[in-house]
């Protein structure tokens, strides 16, 4: 479903900090499955996942999404298609403070132009789902660390996209909740989507709900 | 369409949320622009009220004027002048008119005393306008005596104290008969100080002067048009100069929009990135800014130019009165009559919203173009 | 007479317009040299990032433009007691020779931002940017017209010296003078209302056509009969509207019908005129890219819907002048 042909990502081109992130990656992920990205900090995990989201450009190589072309969409073009197809959630939940957890959850829909009404019910089915019902209306700054990550994820569901993507998710969890997200991800992989993660925990690494584990160092992959 | 408005409501939901979660630092953009809108729009109100004034002033006054001109200086009508003139087609009406100045040492002023037609004014009595009344505290039946330049002492009896309605026009007014004007001021029989025609036709009023000039060649008209024009240079100056001065508000005030709109605090950074990250592009944000500056620039404006409305037509526009209606020991107290229309606002709009605008338009831009990707890490 | 804070104003705008413009000139020109939307370059992101405050600047100017124009005009009115002679807008306008050269300065910037507008958004839509380059080639060559516009207002303003005499609209109007404006008021009015009911139909069958059936060949017609069709109108404003509005046969001044003792009946008549106009030449102003692969879609999809929007504003304008005239008190035409 993704593939990466020779991605290479650069920071600071030209200047005298220049900083290449990845340094050649070819990899292919499959449809409907959960991959696991594992290495140290520094060996371009982030990076790399933000390549494959649809967050940023390569500096050179080519990203193909389901059989298209991606690398050199301009900005509105992936924006266009991260909405649609992918989810993010992010290692420090990334929740606006002051805002309901029912509008953090609506907001990646705004652009979209769909009714209010729409969007509203739609988060009203993930909290269902989730067991968060009771806490739409709460602001996300008073919601427990269980509890805005639930948020967090509610907010990735909200446009219906293939993939999700979750960096590093258990880090702030304890034993109990990580279960209780990997129980999530299995209901993500049984409704058919994509998962793709970060993680140092063992917990997810080595967990049966994750089909595949792929290692990275200094931007290159170690084991695929 | 559908799908763009509400894109746009879902935009300004937003907006709004995010003004209010950043109170304190809005609020004093705010003021600031709702005072500088405020100020401006007195300014404009005013000097429009006054001009608007002006224009009905002078709608009763007669369309020529003419005066006689002796060595350039402005001398009195002789008597058969009048007939001299004879039929010009156009021309309704005219009258000699009496009038001159009279300095009150007790006031130190200058009051216009201007003779009427006995039916309006018997002998011996005279009427005053409100501004004098006011100051010297006269009343109906008091009486009141001037000394002339000649020496004596006349007295005269108020017979009525003109309506404050028209203190504008009659603030220094002293209306007595001819009888009474040529005894008190010695003035030559049969002499007028000045002749009024009245034409009917606008459009006939230079050709009616031109032939009064070249049938005339000592005298000189004055056109109606002609003050009115005058009036209107004078007031849209004292305008331009208030505006020149306050220049440097409205820069100053530019500088501090920029400044509010640059100065994004790392929660603010933050939050576009998120927005970025989750699934809103440039656009978007730049939408969503604009909105924003939007919202702001109403609310500035509608709460200033009410604020000015009040200033002007319920406080007299205290403020700026001094610089704008002139210098002058008799002021006459008048309503202004509330004139608002669609150029003042269109200039105000230029003056405040158009510079705000320009100033934040790069800021938000800067902001809008956040990477997403900072976020991750 | 500079000192009228609407000169002022209009002059300040006119300015900040020209500077934003030469600020961005060389971006422009950056983009126009390194461009290339398949590198992942951080230049090339960056100048990515920087099309948008292109967008956006020129959006501003745009709008600001149009206000100006509506200031511009208004001004020029309230002004008009300052001349002798001067009755309104036009007496204003014709106090020195930068006048009405200067209004049309203004209307042109604002129909080519408009073009400008209309290729940009189709540029966007595609996947490929395919006209970034040609597009801020366009942008540097708006920049010596808005600056040639600021400096005929300039000239204009600084030569107004109130007293002067100058024409009315009478004058000016009047059949007799050997102006085009004369030319075009001094018709018949029986004549004049053919060409201007042929004109018109000739517009908005045009745009109806390409709205229907978009295509290079209508495209440019439709430039072409928007252009024809702005004349047209403003003929027929000057020739016969503008009578029957006043209800007087020989005031022809097209500036009197937006003031407040006629209702306002200008507005009504010019907006959907000019917003017509502008779209139906940035219709046009796409044409010559659809044969561009990534806009063959994209160009008719368009362009035909800015078409729409040309064929409503004519069909309102010409609905709403007939109507002014059948409901006029003047009669001109015996029948």
């Amino acid at each position: 479903m993704i593939e990466l042909s020779n991605i290479k990502k650069a920071f600071n081109q030209n200047q005298p900090n220049e900083y290449w992130a990845l340094h050649g990656i070819d990899l292919s992920i499959e449809a409907g499955k959960v991959t696991a990205f594992r290495g140290p900090s520094g060996s371009g995990k982030t990076t790399l996942l933000t390549i494959v989201g649809c967050l940023s450009r390569p500096t050179s190589g080519r990203v193909r999404f389901k059989g298209e072309d991606i690398s050199g969409l301009p900005e509105r073009f992936l924006t266009d298609i991260r909405r649609q197809s992918f989810g993010f959630v992010f290692q420090q939940f990334n929740l606006i403070k002051g805002l309901s957890a029912l509008e953090n959850v609506i907001l990646p829909a705004f652009p979209t132009g769909r009714p209010r009404s729409e969007l509203v019910a739609k988060a009203g089915d993930i909290f269902d789902q989730l067991k968060l019902g009771h806490r739409s209306a709460a602001k996300v700054e008073w919601l427990s660390g269980g509890e805005q990550q639930r948020v967090a994820i509610a907010r990735a569901l909200i446009n219906d996209p293939e993939v999700i993507i979750a960096d590093e998710p258990t880090a702030n969890l304890d034993t109990a909740l990580s279960k209780e997200f990997m129980a999530i991800l299995e209901g993500f992989t049984a409704a058919g989507k994509t998962v793709l993660l970060t993680s140092h925990d063992p917990l997810v690494v080595e967990s049966s709900a994750v089909h595949r584990v792929v290692g990275m160092r200094d931007g290159r992959l170690t084991e695929a | 369409m559908r799908i763009w408005l509400e894109k746009q409501r879902h935009l300004i939901d937003f907006t709004l949320a995010s003004l209010a979660r950043r109170k304190t630092k809005n609020i004093g953009l705010l003021l600031a622009y709702t005072l500088l809108v405020f100020v401006l729009a007195s300014l404009t109100l005013f000097t429009h009220a006054l001009r608007s004034e002006a224009t009905y002033v002078l709608a009763g006054s007669p369309e020529v004027i003419l005066q006689r001109m002796v060595a350039g200086r402005h001398d009195l009508i002789p008597p058969g002048y009048l007939d001299n003139i004879g039929r010009i087609r156009g021309v309704q009406k005219k009258e000699g008119r009496l009038w001159g100045y009279y300095y009150d040492p007790v006031l130190n002023a200058n009051y216009t005393f201007m003779a009427r037609p006995a039916d309006e004014v018997a002998d011996g009595h005279i009427m005053v306008g409100n501004a004098l009344a006011r100051e010297r505290g006269l009343d109906k039946h008091n009486t009141i005596s001037f000394r002339s330049y000649s020496g004596k002492l006349f007295t005269f009896e108020v017979s009525a104290v003109l309506s404050p309605d028209s203190e504008l026009l009659s603030a220094d007014l002293v209306l007595l008969s001819e009888n009474d004007f040529r005894s008190f001021f010695e003035y030559p029989a049969g002499h007028y100080t000045d002749i009024a025609l009245s034409v009917a036709n606008p459009q006939e009023v230079r050709t009616v002067a031109a032939k009064l000039a070249s049938a005339l060649p000592d005298s000189r008209p004055i056109l109606r048009e002609e003050v009115l024009r005058t009036y209107q240079s004078v007031f849209d100056w004292r305008e331009g100069i208030v505006l020149t001065v306050l220049a440097g508000a409205i820069l100053a005030f530019v500088i501090l929009a920029w400044e509010k709109a640059s100065g994004l605090s790392a929660e603010e950074k933050r939050e576009i990135g998120i927005l970025k990250a989750i699934g809103w592009e440039t656009g978007d944000v730049i939408r969503m800014k604009t909105w924003e500056g939007l919202l702001i620039s109403l609310t500035a404006f509608l709460l200033g130019f009410i604020a000015a409305y009040v200033h002007v037509f319920h406080f007299g526009a205290a403020i700026f009165e001094p610089v704008l209606k002139g210098w002058s020991v008799l002021y006459p107290k008048f309503r202004l009559v509330p004139t608002v229309d669609g150029l003042q606002i269109a200039t105000l709009f230029f003056f405040t919203v158009f510079p705000y605008t320009a100033a934040v338009l790069v800021p938000i831009w800067r902001a809008a173009i956040t990477d997403p990707d900072a976020v991750m890490r | 007479m500079l000192f009228q804070p609407a000169i002022i104003a209009l002059l300040m705008a006119a300015g900040v317009a020209v500077l934003m413009l030469l600020a961005a000139a060389p971006f422009a020109v950056q983009v126009i040299r390194h461009w290339d939307i398949h590198s992942g370059s951080e230049r090339q992101l960056a100048l990515e990032r920087r099309t948008y405050l292109f967008s956006t600047l020129l959006s501003f100017v745009m709008l600001a433009q149009l206000a100006a124009l509506l200031l511009f005009v208004f001004n020029a009115d309230r002004l008009s007691v300052m001349f002798v002679g001067a009755m309104c807008a036009v007496g204003t306008l014709n106090v020195n020779g930068y006048g009405f050269p200067s209004l049309i300065a203004q209307m042109a910037v604002f129909f080519l931002a408009a073009m400008w507008l209309a290729i940009n958004h189709v540029d966007t839509q595609a996947r490929d940017y395919p006209l970034v380059r040609i597009k801020y080639a366009l942008l540097l060559l708006l920049l010596p017209v808005l600056a040639i516009g600021f400096w005929l207002e300039f000239q204009y303003f600084s030569a107004l010296k109130a007293n002067v005499i100058t024409s009315c609209c009478g004058s000016m109007f009047s059949g007799e003078a050997k102006t085009i404006a004369a030319e075009a008021s001094g018709l018949e009015p029986l004549p004049a209302l053919w060409l201007f009911y042929t004109s018109m139909a000739a517009a908005i069958g045009v745009a109806l056509w390409h709205w229907r059936r978009a295509s290079r060949a209508s495209g440019y017609l439709l430039a072409l009969s928007s252009a024809g069709g702005f004349v047209a109108a403003i003929t027929g404003v000057l020739s016969f509207i503008s009578l029957y509005i006043y209800e007087h046969p020989h005031h022809h001044c097209p500036f009197c019908i937006l003031k407040p003792e006629y209702d306002y009946q200008g507005y009504w008549l010019y907006i959907p005129l000019f917003v017509a106009t502008a779209a139906g030449l940035g219709a046009g102003a796409t044409q010559p890219f659809a044969r561009v692969p990534s806009l063959a879609k994209i160009i008719p999809a368009i362009s035909s819907r800015l078409s729409g929007v040309t064929a409503a504003g004519y069909i309102l304008f010409t609905a709403l002048a007939t109507w002014f005239v059948l409901t006029s008190n003047l009669i001109l035409i015996e029948h």
